[in-house]
């Protein structure tokens, strides 16, 4: 009983940071049709420049907020000076933002290798969330329980800000049309800056909560980035419901995996994403299918 | 024959002659090297040239029917574990090995490129990165067979001219073979579907069975690479069906010029070139690759070859 209800947890603080990044994948690609396929690496530098600062100031909650707003900004940066040239290119240049991406992600890999090593590095636990707390009489570690929290109530702000916002109102305009968002006076291409900026903070924020529980290193990018895209595939591309529930499934179903298959750990995972490809090749709430 | 696909519709026959003369002269180089070159010398030119067989069979994914493809390294390693693990489980001669490889990636790549082409567009990318490292997964965990992270050992071929020779009859067969499709009708459906799928689909071609073909022959010499790059390094460990591999298929296309026959095998002979030159002289082997392929897609989209055939055709005009 402990076992098992150990491993739902698990699943579940799994599947949220998944949501975190898939929701900001999804989110990035709805808006701007970018395949971000560095994502993996903003999660990775999220926990790098984490456990920098909390290697620095001691404190895990500096870490915590300051280290998704600085991934953020440079996201912003990253788009402006990068994706932006490519907007004007044939077909919108997506598959020149496509292996520009790709470029970055062998450049970030080797950036963070160069400052930090490549050993398997760790963020501490803050000591408020240390320990564990027994809930019906099931003994769960109190930092997990705060991810579970911290996921579900970033999906109900990000439901909130994206359904009921004057700026998420904006966003599904752009998503639905942008020339037509443009000609109604919407600064789409300010929306595509900010829009990145929030995608790649959310997965750095996973990253740097990530670090107490799954470790930092450098081979962490890829790995996230691959279950990431499976998640998108399940849910379908540009759902924030499907995001969230493609994240819990496959969280799920990858930690039971690694816990009772551990010589075939990813096959429940692409077990999953096959069923779905051959019965909803859109993804469960899939909408696009031009994409 | 003139290449028919060329995008930027240049005047044809006179950059013909200049580069057949240029080809069949590097031909008659490629064919005397063991000649001429030391061990490593030759080792480097026959890497070279079994690149351009990946690069080649990338290009007809994506620069001939427009499959974006970021997971060939799948491909490439299946050939290469193939030879590997029939060598050392069954003692198959690496030449057999590299005869069923071909046939295991075609059943691989059909059943990959079932469940990739069901999903169009950009999940196609993710499905591709997505199946490679399953099956990097599997070459990790499955040490009874795979041997692990510490890879296999493999059975060399008499001499390392043999090896050579091999390669570069692998090369010329794959080249002339993918110029003979290119112009063949089939190649022209090829790339229809990357023009326009819509109208191809009017048409009355199924285009996803086209796809899948396309798929399941660029999966099948995709695979013949890495057969030969077993042959040739005696040694595979995952590494040959890590997600960098497939990055850097990508970016030989790009640097080559994707969408012609020759411009992968500049891109995969400069890329070559270049790797062994820089992690002579610096650990930072992958910053450079990453800065190349951001500062191709910014400003050198045409590639190199691109760029050869447009001063070719400017020069005496202007």
């Amino acid at each position: 009983m402990q076992l098992v209800a150990f491993q739902v947890v698990n699943g579940l603080v799994y599947g949220m940071l998944l949501f975190l990044l898939a929701a900001g994948l999804s989110l990035i690609f709805g808006l701007m049709r970018v395949l971000n396929l560095a994502h993996g690496s903003f999660y990775m530098l999220g926990a790098f420049i984490g456990l920098a600062l909390v290697q620095a100031t001691g404190n895990y909650w500096l870490a915590f907020f300051v280290a998704p707003l600085l991934v953020a900004l440079l996201g912003a940066v990253f788009e402006i000076l990068f994706l932006r040239p490519l907007y004007r290119r044939e077909h919108g240049g997506h598959l020149d933002q496509m292996l520009l991406t790709v470029g970055f992600i062998f450049v970030f890999v080797d950036v963070v290798r160069s400052i930090w090593g490549g050993d398997v590095l760790g963020i501490p636990t803050p000591e408020a969330l240390s320990g564990a707390v027994s809930i019906f009489g099931v003994f769960l570690p109190k930092y997990r329980l705060f991810i579970i929290v911290l996921g579900l109530a970033l999906a109900a702000t990000l439901w909130f800000f994206i359904e009921y916002s004057r700026l998420g109102a904006m966003l599904r305009a752009g998503v639905d049309d942008a020339d037509m968002a443009e000609g109604l006076g919407i600064n789409v291409s300010r929306m595509f800056t900010l829009t990145f900026a929030l995608g790649v903070g959310l997965a750095a924020l996973a990253g740097v909560s990530s670090g107490p529980m799954l470790g930092v290193h450098t081979g962490m990018d890829l790995e996230i980035l691959i279950v990431t895209l499976i998640v998108v595939v399940v849910g379908g591309m540009g759902s924030l419901k499907g995001a969230l529930i493609a994240s819990i499934l496959i969280g799920e179903a990858d930690t039971f995996g690694k816990a009772y298959f551990p010589e075939a750990t990813m096959f429940l995972t692409y077990l999953i994403m096959v069923g779905v490809l051959l019965f909803r090749p859109t993804g469960l709430f899939g909408i696009r299918q031009d994409a | 024959m003139p290449e028919r696909t060329d995008a930027a519709g240049l005047p044809a026959t006179r950059i013909v002659t200049i580069l057949r003369y240029a080809g069949v002269t590097l031909l008659a180089a490629l064919a005397l090297v063991p000649l001429g070159l030391g061990d490593y010398a030759r080792s480097i030119v026959a890497e070279v040239l079994l690149f351009c067989i990946f690069a080649m069979s990338l290009d007809l994914l994506l620069g001939f029917t427009g499959l974006i493809s970021f997971g060939h390294a799948a491909f490439f390693g299946i050939g290469a574990y193939t030879v590997a693990v029939l060598g050392a489980q069954f003692g198959l001669h690496p030449l057999l090995g590299a005869l069923v490889a071909l046939v295991v990636a075609a059943f691989a790549a059909a059943v990959i490129g079932f469940f990739c082409i069901r999903a169009s567009g950009v999940y196609f990318i993710m499905l591709t990165l997505a199946f490679a490292q399953l099956l990097h997964s599997v070459a990790f965990k499955w040490r009874a067979v795979t041997g692990g992270s510490d890879g296999l050992i493999l059975r060399s071929l008499e001499s390392g001219v043999t090896t050579y020779y091999v390669i570069f009859v692998a090369f010329l067969g794959v080249y002339f073979g993918l110029r003979r499709l290119i112009a063949a009708p089939l190649g022209q459906v090829f790339i229809g579907i990357r023009e326009n799928e819509t109208r191809m689909r009017a048409a009355g071609y199924a285009t996803a069975r086209y796809k899948l073909l396309s798929f399941v022959i660029a999966g099948c010499l995709g695979a013949l690479s890495g057969a030969l790059f077993a042959l040739l390094n005696g040694f595979v460990s995952p590494a040959v069906l890590f997600w960098t591999l497939s990055g850097e298929g990508l970016i030989m296309l790009i640097l080559g010029g994707m969408g012609t026959l020759v411009g992968p095998i500049v891109g995969a002979a400069v890329f070559i070139g270049l790797k062994h030159t820089v992690s002579t002289y610096s650990d930072h082997w992958e910053f450079v690759v990453g800065a190349i392929f951001i500062a191709c897609v910014l400003f050198f989209k045409q590639g190199i070859y691109g760029w050869c055939r447009e001063i070719l055709v400017r020069g005496p005009r202007s």
